[in-house]
């Protein structure tokens, strides 16, 4: 069985007094959340005693709440909930940490999928922007890959665990300069082919903006892993990816008349 | 070469173009000798389908001579004489093994679109729209046949082309039309359209089994030929006469046991331009005039089936749900599952069982294209079926 990494929120219940509860001001909320809180409380107590009504005394009441929560980095309702957000700093938040599952069937047995999938080399194949993979030995590989925005990056990448038929991880080594981690498995089926899940973590280069920047640009992770998993499919039960591009139309014929008109006007000249 | 282009609505011209080239392993280069308009290229023509782009090769229903193949069609060799079915299929993968060929999972290289508005994808077609993959048509001197070990059915030399060439397309949509109706001993079967796919329809219902054809149309030329092509067929036009009360005349008050709309989305001319937005906003405007579909769900006795392969491409208004569900009517519809079919209707053919020529009713060379789009679209009682000829 492969490991699953826990990633948990909720800390050890731990009891405490109501005055405790109250009066703990141990940071439990990230930095751009202190940011916002401090704007928006700020806020909500200017609006809230200009009302002067009940209502707006409340409002004061909740903006002056906000405050503290900015001001000491506490929060209680996440305190009550056991949430403690106080690791993520404005820096993490900007690096954009990506994740994307995505699943298909194709019409061959588990093994066969396996064994093209596992001959890292062969990922190029379906996966339009990685450039190369070069295996170095039969753990560590080298992968160049097209970034958004024309960039180029590489990276070093091991694999981390592998079950034959069954399952394929990897990730990038400590000193890459994109972290990014992999994950396939391959599950048989009664009779409807191999189902084929595909988890991938990375982070993107230039960070969240970069990913912003990608998402306009049409490069959008999740559907670029989509759009793998399809070649991927074609590949393995056709033996070939469908192509379109560079068939003949009118509008190439355009060209070739616009082209041959200016041969024929440049020849009189 | 020359080809046939659509360069917008009601705009088809005769371009020069580059000669198609293999693009893939498994791909020929058929030299077309014959080829044909089909009703669905009107849709085109009027606008109607929505991604396509100015410059995109027409034609679905194309037949020819191989001048070049790949390296994985070991079947077809220089100078074979073949019909190529008008939806592409791989052949591996779970549809097209389970004979849900216009299913293929893999011959749309530009699955997103259909898969937004319908959420997933059918198969590739010849000249039909971005959507539906982008591939180059067959109204042209040469096409490209992707996938060209599976789909184009070798055809003996001794049979002129205009017997075969509806193998393409028209002849087994209409079989397979009257196939979903599952007609058993005794059976009436109504139709409704009496162009092309409902002439093919009328006679696959005969050598299916059934008994009495009733055809509701409004173009008297059309009822005609129906009626002079084939014994036991009733024809209603319904410009003169309630529909629904002489299709009870005509069947003792039961009811048709099944139902063929031959007709589909420009039932009376319709606009679904904006399609994708609708799709998106998921709001639950119609786009196509289903009146045909209406008055067969209508008609249709109780239990029985109605058969749809006419083309729809987006949402219907006023769809009879209540008489569906309160007669518990079966349906039955999709593309064409061609392949399945080309096999034993070319035994047919040749066995003289049927003459698919007859409904031609003009006879073009491939640079008339223009006129013949023009006249197809407005002349619809005479201009039944044009055929068209590169040489």
């Amino acid at each position: 069985m492969h490991k699953t990494e826990e990633i948990s929120t909720l800390r050890p219940e731990k009891k405490q007094s109501l005055t405790d509860f109250l009066t703990n001001t141990e940071p439990n909320i990230s930095q751009v959340e202190r940011i916002v809180s401090g704007i928006a409380g700020g806020g909500l107590v200017a609006y809230g005693l200009k009302r002067r009504d009940t209502a707006g005394v409340l409002l004061a009441a909740l903006g002056g709440l906000l405050g503290l929560r900015s001001a000491t980095g506490h929060c209680q309702v996440y305190d009550a909930l056991g949430i403690d957000q106080s690791d993520a700093s404005v820096s993490e938040w900007l690096k954009g940490k990506i994740e994307v599952q995505k699943a298909v069937t194709i019409n061959k047995s588990p093994a066969e999928l396996y064994r093209f999938w596992r001959n890292l080399e062969n990922l190029p194949q379906f996966m339009n922007h990685l450039e190369a993979v070069a295996e170095t030995d039969s753990k560590h590989s080298h992968w160049k890959a097209k970034a958004p925005l024309g960039q180029t990056v590489e990276w070093d990448a091991e694999i981390t665990e592998e079950v034959p038929n069954e399952l394929i991880a990897w990730r990038s080594t400590e000193n890459s300069d994109i972290k990014n981690a992999g994950r396939v498995r391959f599950k048989p089926t009664a009779n409807r082919g191999t189902e084929v899940v595909v988890h991938l973590t990375y982070e993107a280069p230039a960070g969240r903006l970069g990913a912003l920047a990608a998402k306009i640009f049409g490069e959008e992770p999740s559907q670029q892993v989509s759009e793998d998993l399809r070649r991927f499919k074609s590949l393995m039960e056709t033996g070939l990816i469908m192509k379109v591009e560079g068939q003949t139309s009118g509008r190439i014929g355009e060209v070739v008349e616009e082209k041959a008109k200016a041969r024929a006007q440049g020849g009189n000249r | 070469m020359k080809a046939v282009c659509w360069m917008g609505k009601h705009d088809v011209r005769v371009e020069s173009v580059p000669d198609p080239t293999i693009l893939n392993s498994r791909d020929a280069i058929i030299k077309i000798t014959t080829t044909a308009i089909c009703g669905s290229d009107l849709h085109l023509y009027n606008g109607y389908i929505p991604t396509m782009e100015a410059g995109d090769i027409l034609g679905h229903e194309f037949m020819g001579e191989v001048v070049e193949t790949g390296s994985g069609v070991p079947n077809l060799k220089k100078g074979d004489k073949v019909v190529v079915p008008f939806t592409i299929a791989c052949g591996n993968c779970f549809y097209c093994k389970k004979e849900l060929w216009s299913a293929c999972d893999n011959s749309n290289p530009k699955p997103e679109t259909a898969e937004t508005l319908y959420g997933y994808s059918g198969s590739g077609l010849f000249g039909y729209s971005h959507m539906m993959g982008g591939f180059a048509g067959g109204q042209a001197e040469y096409v490209r046949v992707p996938f060209a070990d599976v789909g184009p059915l070798k055809v003996p030399d001794s049979i002129e082309d205009e017997k075969l060439l509806f193998l393409s397309d028209i002849f087994p949509t209409g079989y397979q039309a009257a196939e979903n109706c599952n007609i058993e001993e005794g059976d009436t079967v109504a139709i409704w359209g009496a162009g092309p796919v409902g002439q093919f329809a009328i006679k696959s219902a005969f050598m299916l089994g059934a008994e009495k054809v009733i055809v509701i149309d409004h173009y008297e030329d059309r009822l005609r030929l129906a009626r002079e092509e084939n014994e036991n067929v009733e024809t209603i036009n319904f410009d003169d006469k309630e529909v629904y009360d002489k299709i009870l005349d005509l069947t003792g008050g039961r009811g048709p046991d099944s139902c063929i709309d031959c007709v589909g989305l420009e039932s009376h001319g319709t606009s679904f331009d904006s399609l994708l937005d609708y799709a998106k906003a998921y709001t639950f405007l119609a786009t196509d005039r289903p009146h045909a579909l209406r008055q067969a769900i209508y008609c249709c006795r109780k239990g029985g089936t109605v058969s749809i392969p006419g083309v729809y491409g987006g949402f219907l208004d006023k769809f009879p749900m209540g008489a569906a569900f309160g007669k518990g009517l079966t349906f039955k519809m999709g593309q064409t599952n061609m392949h399945k079919y080309l096999r034993p209707l070319l035994e047919a053919v040749e066995e003289g069982k049927i003459d698919p020529s007859f409904v031609i009713s003009h006879r073009l060379k491939l640079s008339e294209a223009p006129v013949a789009y023009d006249r197809f679209n407005t002349e619809k009682d005479t201009w039944r079926k044009v055929v068209l000829k590169p040489q």
